[in-house]
């Protein structure tokens, strides 16, 4: 598929690339952050669909990449700030674990500005919107994920 | 094959203005499984509700989708009205297509938001396909509650509870119950004395049979869940048998040693055995057993000889007791920031530099000086005061960041209280603002600069040091803008209000959170102020932040109905978001034990008929268990999932993407 397309006729080239992002929140902080940036009629990218969570620390690794692999091009994970997680303690195990995670991406040669991790509180409607919008547009201007889902292909053959 | 409803709302226009509704429900009608699609203007009004109950009963449907406001709002709604329909609410899930689409995406050439609705809908689809029924969790309540805190915020809790027909253990660290409040002279804004008001409450406290003292106490460990927790209770030995001690106070008289006078602030001096105040609740005394030649050397015993009812027992132990209750109330209260801290303000350096708490003591008519003012070096009635505000609060260079609330108002009553008592004396406040907020609060400021004569200046102190017997106050006077220099017999400084030491030790035996201040988070600071994140858990008064009178015996009370809501069923019903161990592939690593956050896991062992251990596996106790998934991914074997949220429906939505 789009894995064998030349860099020029890439849709990140032509301008016509709308990046997948795929972002996975915790219940508490981030994702009534996100309401209130609704209730608040702030507008931004819509190029994110969001997965609730109770908590950042119930994210396994592998959700981000499953995502990665059904052709997301970037992916977010936000919770609750150091400190305010609802479950105590739950975003510090998360926290800890993406250090691990982030360096075995880097490790398989996965362009870490695809991935990004945030705080947003459930009053950061702003940060929210700012950080969706940053994201986005981080991922539009690297193109489109290819890299994972040629290897897939590669390997199917 | 499932049958499966989409309910797309148009929310009025909220949602349809932006999102081709219509759409969205054909779309869905694509996908197999989805058996019936509908879009309607509002599908949380009643008959809304009534077309799902409808369509569930008339299609059969095993699961339904509605795709409207945020899960935050309605989803309550939903669940409740599938469950009439006589499908489990948690099959009914919904995909928040307003604050997720509709409200941030305006642009309907594009028809980003629709997209967006059908991405998020078809998600949601998938993840359904996987849903478990699930049942509520009934949790059996043992109606006791366990008040930590004598303050006025604790005492206020534990009656409001005892009348509500509940028991309650009040823990009180101190001697006596009473808290900051019984150290006070006379409250603002209506300039009754703190004592006449406190103790017919602390001695309602005492008197109610449903309310147990445990003064000289402090709570030690917290085991269990709302409605069930077990806690160890360290009875600090008072060295008096409570039971027999009748309260002559023979010892205390004739103890012949003194030390200095916590409850006093160091302003007087105390028996060692001793009671904390005259009128004390219990009215027990305590030896202070560091100080107490008896304890420590085996001399003296004077008080033993004179006790008529022999109650004294110098091998006396502390005990640990433990008590299970099904609520807890936290109102431990505040202390003031060490003033040793503000050097330039020549504290620990010049006697007469006093903390506002030391003021109250000396204003007090059962204070060291018997109400009158008079200056802690010499004794002599200072003619000028100098009241200093902010100190350490609202100043993140040197203090807190926060504002102490309630010394605008204390410094007022002082100013009030020292020109009532000291005829001609002279009062001086420096300010940054005033925050006088409250009811009938401003009017009080007024009255006292402009009925008392204070004199307030706007400015900071840079400097107070002592010169020929004076104290000397440099300061900025920001309002004239010139530098002032006042001559003063005294000076009083209204020191941050601070969260208590070994705060954050208690909140992380109890489990709740806690800010940078260490003051106990609400679990939301406008609709939930009384409660923690920690079910079963409220809070009340100046723990989570300085609060003057009114707002912490507001705050005793709410709990106390929290508490009192909690014990009116004998079984309370909770999410079924727990967590849930597979025992075939778990391998006892307990990396989820360690990872969980409520200790809600235990090591539980498996055994063969004949009883022999044939392995050891994790388990959720369901009570305690959150439902915050940190164990599953903590867990390298893939043995814990969570209930509603399952890998599998998690997947599922990735894999839809």
């Amino acid at each position: 598929m789009s894995a064998h397309l030349d860099k020029d006729e890439t849709p990140a080239a032509s301008g016509s690339f709308e990046p997948k992002i795929m972002a996975f929140v915790c219940n508490w902080c981030t994702y009534a952050g996100a309401d209130l940036a609704g209730t608040s009629r702030m507008e931004y990218r819509p190029n994110v669909r969001i997965i609730k969570l109770p908590c950042t620390g119930r994210i396994d690794p592998l959700f981000i990449l499953k995502a990665f692999e059904n052709g997301a091009d970037g992916v977010l994970v936000s919770g609750c700030h150091p400190g305010d997680c609802h479950y105590t303690t739950g975003n510090y195990h998360a926290r800890r674990r993406w250090i691990g995670f982030k360096s075995l991406m880097e490790f398989a040669g996965i362009d870490m500005r695809r991935l990004h991790f945030s705080w947003v509180s459930a009053s950061e409607a702003i940060k929210w919107v700012d950080l969706i919008n940053k994201v986005t547009d981080e991922v539009k201007a690297l193109g489109p994920f290819m890299e994972y889902s040629g290897l897939k292909e590669n390997e199917l053959e | 094959m499932p049958r499966i409803g989409v309910f797309v709302c148009q929310c009025g226009n909220n949602i349809a203005a932006t999102v081709d509704t219509k759409k969205v429900a054909e779309e869905m009608a694509k996908i197999p499984g989805v058996v019936y699609t509908c879009d309607y203007k509002f599908m949380c009004s009643s008959p809304g509700q009534e077309t799902l109950k409808q369509a569930i009963k008339e299609n059969d449907l095993d699961g339904i989708i509605v795709s409207a406001c945020s899960p935050h709002m309605h989803e309550k709604t939903f669940r409740k009205a599938s469950e009439a329909a006589g499908l489990n609410p948690y099959q009914c899930e919904i995909t928040n297509i307003r604050e997720q689409c509709s409200w941030v995406h305006h642009d309907k050439t594009k028809a980003t938001g629709t997209v967006k609705s059908i991405d998020l809908t078809r998600m949601t689809i998938q993840r359904l396909k996987k849903n478990q029924p699930l049942k509520k969790i009934k949790i059996p309540v043992k109606k006791k509650a366990l008040v930590i805190g004598g303050g006025i915020a604790g005492i206020q809790a534990a009656l409001d509870i005892a009348e509500g027909g509940r028991e309650v253990i009040l823990v009180e660290k101190e001697p006596s119950i009473g808290g900051n409040m019984a150290r006070l002279s006379e409250t603002f804004p209506t300039m009754d004395c703190s004592q006449c008001i406190l103790t017919p409450k602390m001695v309602e406290a005492e008197l109610n049979e449903n309310i147990t003292l445990y003064t000289y106490s402090e709570v030690e460990k917290v085991d269990g869940y709302i409605g069930n927790f077990t806690v160890t209770v360290r009875r600090k030995s008072k060295y008096v048998d409570e039971e027999r001690c009748t309260g002559c106070g023979e010892c205390i008289e004739k103890c012949p040693f003194k030390v200095e006078s916590a409850f006093e602030l160091g302003l007087n001096k105390r028996k060692v055995i001793y009671t904390p105040f005259p009128q004390s609740v219990p009215n027990i005394p305590v030896i202070d057993a560091p100080n107490c030649p008896k304890i420590q050397k085996d001399k003296c015993g004077a008080c033993a000889i004179v006790c008529g009812p022999k109650c004294i027992d110098f091998k006396m132990e502390d005990k640990l007791e433990t008590v299970e209750v099904g609520a807890i109330v936290v109102a431990t209260g505040y202390q003031l920031m060490p003033n040793e801290r503000f050097g330039e303000y020549g504290y620990g350096r010049i006697k007469d530099v006093i903390s506002g708490l030391q003021f109250e003591r000396l204003a007090s008519s059962s204070g060291p000086t018997g109400g009158e003012i008079r200056r802690p070096s010499d004794g002599k009635v200072p003619e000028s005061v100098v009241f200093i505000q902010c100190v350490g609060s609202r100043d993140e260079k040197k203090g807190v960041s926060y504002c102490s609330k309630i010394c605008c108002m204390y410094t007022a009553k002082h100013t009030k209280l020292y020109s009532h008592k000291v005829h001609g004396g002279q009062a001086y406040v420096f300010y940054m603002d005033i925050r006088s907020g409250g009811k009938r609060y401003e009017e009080f400021v007024r009255g006292a600069i402009e009925h008392d004569g204070a004199m307030y200046l706007r400015g900071r102190v840079s400097r107070v040091y002592e010169k020929n017997g004076k104290i000397i106050v440099q300061g900025a006077d920001t309002l004239s803008g010139s530098q002032v220099e006042i001559e003063a017999d005294m000076v009083v400084l209204a020191t941050a209000v601070v969260s208590r030491e070994g705060a954050d030790g208690l909140a992380q035996r109890l489990g709740i959170g806690y800010d940078k201040h260490k003051f106990y988070n609400e679990y939301h600071p406008k609709l939930k102020p009384v409660e923690t994140v920690t079910a079963g858990i409220y809070l009340a008064g100046s723990c989570m932040g300085p609060m003057d009178i009114p707002d912490s015996v507001a705050q005793g009370s709410a709990a106390a109905s929290k508490v009192l809501a909690l014990f009116s069923a004998d079984e309370m019903a909770r999410e079924p978001i727990t967590s849930v161990v597979n025992k075939v592939t778990c391998n006892a690593c307990w990396d989820c034990l360690t990872a969980c956050p409520y200790t809600a896991i235990e090591r539980d062992a498996i055994k063969d008929r004949k009883g022999n251990i044939v392995k050891w596996v994790a388990k959720v106790n369901d009570g305690v268990c959150q439902g915050c998934g940190v164990c599953v991914a903590a867990c390298r074997s893939k043995s814990i999932d969570l209930k509603g949220y399952t890998d599998e429906q998690v997947f599922a939505a990735i894999n839809t993407f």
